[in-house]
C-alpha cells in the first residue's frame, strides 16, 4: 500500500484515517462524519489496515479488545474451576496413584471426573499456561498495534489544525475576537499548567500527555512479571527444597552447595490464657488450644572452599538465627522458613532378643531410626540383620512392605535373627505392637523395651532470583494504572482567521467535565466565544427525535 | 464499663445510626405529595449527619478494639466483615461529599447495615493471633483490601440504582427477573439473621458424634435444629431433633442444616413481604429512583472502579504476594482465596476494557458491577466457610 500524502504535504503511513500533522479526514467514511473518532488520533493501526497473509491474520486476531476480554473471561473461569476440589498440592497423597485414589475415595464419582480431567493439577495443565501465554501475547500486540502508531502521531502533531479536523472537535468554539484574545488565552492557560506552543495565528496548549501511555505501561509491567515467573523454570532462579532437620543434628543444606545446618531444637508455645492473655481466655476456651510460636534454633555453617563434600571437620559457623513464622532466615540468597514440624518424633527403638518359651534374654539392642545399621551383634554371638526398615510403614504391595514417607513416623523392620540355637536364622517382620513371622514359627522374638523420642523442624529451602523481576513488574503495572487513571490528556487549539475571528476546539481523553472548568476559566480571561459540547447536542437532538416519534 | 464494653457498645451506635438514616435518606429520595424534591437536599444533609456520626461509632469502635486485642481487628469473620461494612459506608461518605447523592445512601446503608449483622453471627470475642498472621502484613493488607473491596461495592450499589430505575416492572424480562433474584438474596441474608439470632436467645445446642472424611471419630455442636445429619452420626444431647437426612462425609452436614434454615426462613420472609405488598421489592423500590440522574449513577459506577481497581490491585494481590513470600515461602500457592482474588482481578479487568475499548457503559455497566460485588462476597462468604483453605480464619 501506498503512503498518504495530505493536502497539508504530510506523509502519512497507509490507512491513517486523520492527517498526522494537520487533522483533516484522509478519507471519504471520516469526513462524512460530524464527530471524528479520537481514541487513537486516528492513526493506522496495524490491525485496520492490512488483513491478507496468515500474519496479518495472527497480529489482528490478537489486537483486538474483544479477544482480548474473551481470554480474560474463559481464563477468570478455568482458574475458578480449581477451586471446586483442592489441588493435588494440597491433597494428603504423595504418589499419582495415591492422589487418584484419594479424589475418587473422599469425593465420590465427581472426584474421579475432577481427576480424570486433569482438574486436579490444574494451573500447571498446558491448556492453562497456554491460555496465560495468550493473555502475554494479545497484551504485547494490542499494545504495540496501538502505542506505535499513537506515539508517531503525537509526536508530529502541528499547531495549526485544518478547520475541517477542529470542526469535528466535541467541544467547539466560533465567534468573534480582538486582537490580544490569542495572547490573553495564552497567558491564562499557561498559568493553568498547559504547554502552550504558537504558530502564526494560533495556539495548542496541551496538558497531561503522559497519561495516554497509562495502558500501554501498565501492559508492560504485567508482561515483566509473567516474564519473571517463565524465568524461574531456569536453572539456578529459583530453588524449593524441603528440609526435615532433628533436635542436635546437623544436616547439609539441600541445593545451598557448601552450607551446613545445625538444630538447637524446636520450640512449639501455645496461648496460655493468663495474666497479659487474660482477654483471649474466651476464645481459647471455645476452640481449645491456639498456637502462638513456631520457631526451630539453628546454627548456619560453611565449609570452607576446596573441602571434599561431606568434609564436615573444617566448618565455620556463620550465624545463629531462631526461624520463626513470618521471620524466615535470609542468608547469601537462600530463605529457611519455618513451615512444619513433628513433635516427639521416635529417635530409637530398643529391643530384647528373647527366647519365646523360657524369655530367656540374649541381649539388647538400639536401632536409630535415622541411621540404622544393617547388623547388631550381640554379647553371644547372636545377630540381629537388618533385612529391610520401613520408617513409615503403610502396608504391603504386591508382598512388599511400603513406607509412606521417609520420617520414622510408624517404623517397620524386617529382621532375620541368629543365635547360636538357630544357626540358620529365622525371619521376623516388626511393626509397633505386631509382629509377622513369614516363614514360619520362630522360637526368638524381639521384645519391644522401649522407645527414645526428640522433636523436628520442617523448613523450607528457598532461593527466588525472580522476586526483583516481580517486583519491578508490579511496581510498573501500579504507576501505569495510576498514570492512566488518574490524569488525562487535556488539549486545545485557538486559532484566529484573517478576519479576526477564533476558532476553537477542545479536546480530552477522559473527563470532560474537568477540560470545561478548565475553558469555562480562559473563556472568562480572554473574553473567548462560547463554546459548546457537540456529542451532548447530538445526544439531545436525538432524544427530542424519539420523543416525536412516539 | 470496660474498653471492650465501650468498642461493642459503639459497634452498636453504629449499627442504629446506618438503620434511622436508612429511613432518612428513603424520605429524602421519595419526594413531597406534590412530586416535587425540593426537600431531597434539606433530608440528604439530615441523613448524611447521622450516617456520619455512625461512621465515627464505627471508627471509634474499630480503634478500641485495636486497642484491647493489640491486633488490627481484622484477623476473623467477625471482625472482617465489620470492618467491610464501615469501608462500604465510608466510600459512600465520600461519594456524597462529591455527588450529593441520597438515593445512594438509601442502597448503600440497608446493604451495610446485613453485613454487619451478617458478621455479628460469627464468634465475636477477642482472639489471639496465630502465628501466621503475627506481622504488620496482616493490617497492611487486609485493611488495604477491605478498602478497596468497599469502594467496589458502591459501585454496585450505583448500578443496582440504575437497574431499579430503567428496568421495566410491567413488562416480564429476564433482567427483571434477575433483578428481583438480587433481591431476594438479599432477603436470604436477613433470614440467616434472623435464623441465628433466633436459635442464639434460645440456647439451642445439639452435639453429634460422627466420622469425618478421613475417617477419624469426630464431634459437633449444632446451633440450629439438625435438618442434615453428619456422616454416621450418633446424637450426644438426649432429646435433640434428629437429622432427616445422613449426608456422605465430604458433606459438611451442619453448615448445609444453617444454609437451609436460612433459606427456608428467608423465602419465608420474602413470600410475606410479597403478599403484604402485592409488588416485587424492586417494583416497590422503584418509585424512590424517580429523581435519579441515571448518567450520574453511571459515572458513580464508573468512578468507583476506577478508584477501587487499584487499591485491590495493590492490596489483594501486590500486598497479597509479599506476605504469602515472607509467611509461607511462595508469592503464590493458588490457595483457592488467591484464586478468587485473582478472579475479582480478572473481572474488573475485564469491566473496565469493555467500558473504555467496547463502549459499554449505561445498563451493561450496572450489571457487570453488580456481578462484580458477588464475586466479592463469594470469596468473602463461600470461600472461607465451604472451600476450605490457608485463610480459613472463620
Amino acid at each position: 500500500m501506498d503512503k498518504l500524502i495530505c493536502k497539508c504535504g504530510h506523509e502519512n503511513p497507509p490507512g491513517t484515517v486523520l492527517c498526522e500533522s494537520c487533522g483533516r479526514p484522509l478519507n471519504e467514511q471520516e469526513q462524512n462524519k460530524q464527530l471524528a473518532d479520537m481514541r487513537y488520533e486516528g492513526t493506522a493501526r496495524r490491525s485496520q489496515t492490512y488483513n491478507k497473509s496468515i500474519i496479518d491474520k495472527i497480529w489482528n486476531f490478537f489486537s483486538s479488545v474483544k479477544v482480548g476480554v474473551g481470554i480474560i473471561i474463559v481464563l477468570l473461569i478455568a482458574a475458578a474451576l480449581g477451586t471446586i476440589l483442592p489441588q493435588k498440592q494440597y491433597v494428603p497423597a504423595t504418589t499419582e496413584a495415591d492422589i487418584e485414589a484419594y479424589y475418587t475415595d473422599i469425593y465420590g464419582s465427581v472426584g474421579t471426573v475432577y481427576h480424570a480431567l486433569g482438574f486436579h493439577d490444574l494451573y500447571n495443565s498446558f491448556w492453562f499456561i497456554g491460555l496465560v501465554g495468550m493473555l502475554a501475547i494479545s497484551l504485547i500486540i494490542a499494545s504495540l498495534d496501538r502505542f506505535v502508531p499513537l506515539y508517531r502521531s503525537l509526536k508530529n502533531q502541528r499547531v495549526l489544525r485544518h478547520s475541517s479536523f477542529m470542526r469535528k472537535q466535541r467541544i467547539l468554539a466560533e465567534g468573534p475576537g480582538d486582537t490580544d484574545t490569542l495572547k490573553k488565552a495564552e497567558e491564562k492557560l499557561a498559568d493553568l499548567k498547559y504547554k502552550v506552543s504558537t504558530d502564526k495565528n494560533g495556539l495548542l496548549a496541551e496538558k497531561g500527555r503522559f497519561s495516554r501511555w497509562g495502558p500501554y505501561v501498565n501492559h508492560i509491567g504485567l508482561i515483566i512479571f509473567l516474564f519473571g515467573v517463565m524465568l524461574r523454570m531456569m536453572p539456578g532462579f529459583y530453588v524449593d527444597e524441603t528440609l526435615w532437620i532433628r533436635e542436635g543434628e546437623t544436616r547439609a543444606i539441600p541445593d545451598a552447595p557448601g552450607y551446613v545446618l545445625e538444630s538447637k531444637g524446636f520450640t512449639l508455645e501455645t496461648y496460655t490464657g493468663e495474666g497479659e492473655e487474660e482477654k483471649f481466655g474466651e476464645a481459647i476456651d471455645r476452640v481449645g488450644t491456639v498456637a502462638k510460636n513456631y520457631q526451630t534454633d539453628v546454627v548456619l555453617y560453611k565449609i570452607p572452599e576446596g573441602a571434599l563434600p561431606g568434609d564436615t571437620a573444617d566448618m565455620e559457623m556463620v550465624e545463629e538465627h531462631a526461624i520463626r513464622v513470618n521471620q524466615p532466615f535470609k542468608f547469601d540468597g537462600y530463605a529457611l522458613y519455618q513451615m512444619d514440624f513433628q513433635q516427639d518424633e521416635l529417635k530409637t527403638m530398643s529391643f530384647a532378643l528373647q527366647n519365646k518359651e523360657t524369655g530367656e534374654s540374649r541381649g539388647d539392642l538400639t536401632i536409630d531410626l535415622v541411621n540404622p545399621e544393617t547388623n547388631y551383634e550381640l554379647e553371644d554371638g547372636s545377630v540381629v540383620e537388618l533385612l529391610g526398615y520401613y520408617p513409615d510403614f503403610s502396608g504391603f504391595e504386591n508382598g512388599e512392605p511400603q513406607t509412606a514417607t521417609p520420617l520414622p513416623k510408624n517404623p517397620g523392620f524386617l529382621v532375620k535373627m541368629t543365635t547360636p540355637d538357630t544357626p540358620d536364622g529365622e525371619t521376623s517382620f516388626i511393626t509397633i505392637q505386631n509382629t509377622v513371622e513369614p516363614l514360619g514359627d520362630n522360637d526368638y522374638k524381639l521384645a519391644f523395651q522401649g522407645v527414645e523420642t526428640r522433636d523436628a523442624s520442617g523448613l523450607t529451602v528457598r532461593k527466588d532470583r525472580t522476586l526483583p523481576i516481580l517486583g519491578l513488574g508490579g511496581l510498573i503495572f501500579m504507576i501505569g494504572v495510576a498514570q492512566g487513571m488518574y490524569f488525562n490528556h487535556r488539549r486545545f487549539w485557538i486559532q484566529q482567521q484573517a478576519d479576526g475571528s477564533i476558532l476553537l476546539a477542545g479536546h480530552t481523553n477522559k473527563n470532560w467535565f474537568g477540560l470545561k472548568k478548565d475553558l469555562d476559566q480562559v473563556t472568562e480571561h480572554a473574553s473567548l466565544p462560547a463554546y459548546r459540547d457537540q456529542q451532548e447536542d447530538m445526544e439531545a437532538q436525538e432524544k427530542r427525535e424519539g420523543e416525536q416519534l412516539t | 464499663m470496660t474498653l471492650a464494653d465501650i468498642s461493642s457498645n459503639l459497634l452498636f451506635v453504629a449499627f442504629i445510626a446506618y438503620l434511622i438514616a436508612t429511613f432518612v435518606f428513603g424520605g429524602a429520595v421519595k419526594g413531597n405529595k406534590k412530586g416535587t424534591y425540593r426537600s431531597e437536599q434539606r433530608w440528604g444533609k439530615v441523613a448524611i449527619t447521622i450516617t456520619v456520626i455512625g461512621f465515627l461509632a464505627q471508627l471509634g469502635y474499630f480503634i478500641t478494639r485495636w486497642m484491647v486485642t493489640g491486633h488490627a481487628p481484622i484477623s476473623n469473620m467477625f471482625e472482617f466483615t465489620t470492618a467491610f461494612g464501615m469501608t462500604l459506608v465510608g466510600g459512600f461518605i465520600i461519594l456524597y461529599a462529591l455527588y450529593k447523592t441520597a438515593v445512594l445512601g438509601m442502597i448503600v446503608l440497608p446493604i451495610a447495615l446485613l453485613i454487619i449483622a451478617y458478621a455479628s453471627m460469627f464468634p465475636s470475642e477477642v482472639s489471639p493471633l496465630i502465628p501466621a498472621l503475627q506481622t504488620n502484613w496482616l493490617a497492611i493488607h487486609v485493611i488495604t483490601v477491605v478498602i478497596a473491596e468497599g469502594i467496589l461495592a458502591i459501585s454496585a450499589a450505583a448500578g443496582l440504582i440504575y437497574l431499579l430505575k430503567v428496568i421495566d416492572q410491567k413488562k416480564k424480562s429476564k433482567q427483571r427477573f434477575w433483578l428481583e433474584a438480587i433481591m431476594y438474596s438479599l432477603v436470604l441474608v436477613l433470614g440467616f439473621v434472623v435464623t441465628s439470632t433466633f436459635f442464639t436467645l434460645t440456647n439451642y445446642e445439639a452435639d453429634f458424634a460422627y466420622v469425618n472424611k478421613d475417617g477419624q471419630p469426630s464431634e459437633i455442636t449444632y446451633n440450629m435444629p439438625a435438618i442434615f445429619g453428619m456422616n454416621e452420626f450418633e446424637p450426644l444431647t438426649d432429646g435433640a431433633f434428629t437429622p432427616l437426612l445422613e449426608m456422605p462425609p465430604i458433606v459438611h452436614a451442619g453448615k448445609l442444616t444453617t444454609v437451609l434454615w436460612s433459606v427456608l426462613v428467608g423465602t419465608v420472609l420474602y413470600a410475606l413481604i410479597r403478599l403484604i405488598f402485592r409488588k416485587r421489592i424492586s417494583e416497590m423500590l422503584q418509585p424512590f429512583t424517580k429523581n435519579v440522574n441515571l448518567q450520574l449513577m453511571d459515572e458513580i459506577n464508573y468512578r468507583s472502579i476506577i478508584i477501587g481497581f487499584p487499591i485491590f490491585s495493590l492490596g489483594a494481590l501486590i500486598f497479597a504476594m509479599i506476605w504469602a513470600q515472607i509467611a509461607w515461602s511462595r508469592f503464590w500457592g493458588w490457595d483457592p482465596k488467591e484464586v478468587w482474588a485473582l478472579v475479582t482481578f480478572l473481572f474488573y479487568a475485564a469491566y473496565l476494557h469493555l467500558r473504555l475499548g467496547r463502549g459499554w457503559a449505561g445498563e451493561k455497566s450496572a450489571w457487570l458491577a453488580v456481578i462484580g460485588f458477588v464475586i466479592i462476597m463469594f470469596n468473602l462468604v463461600a470461600v472461607n466457610l465451604i472451600i476450605a483453605g490457608l485463610h480459613s480464619y472463620a
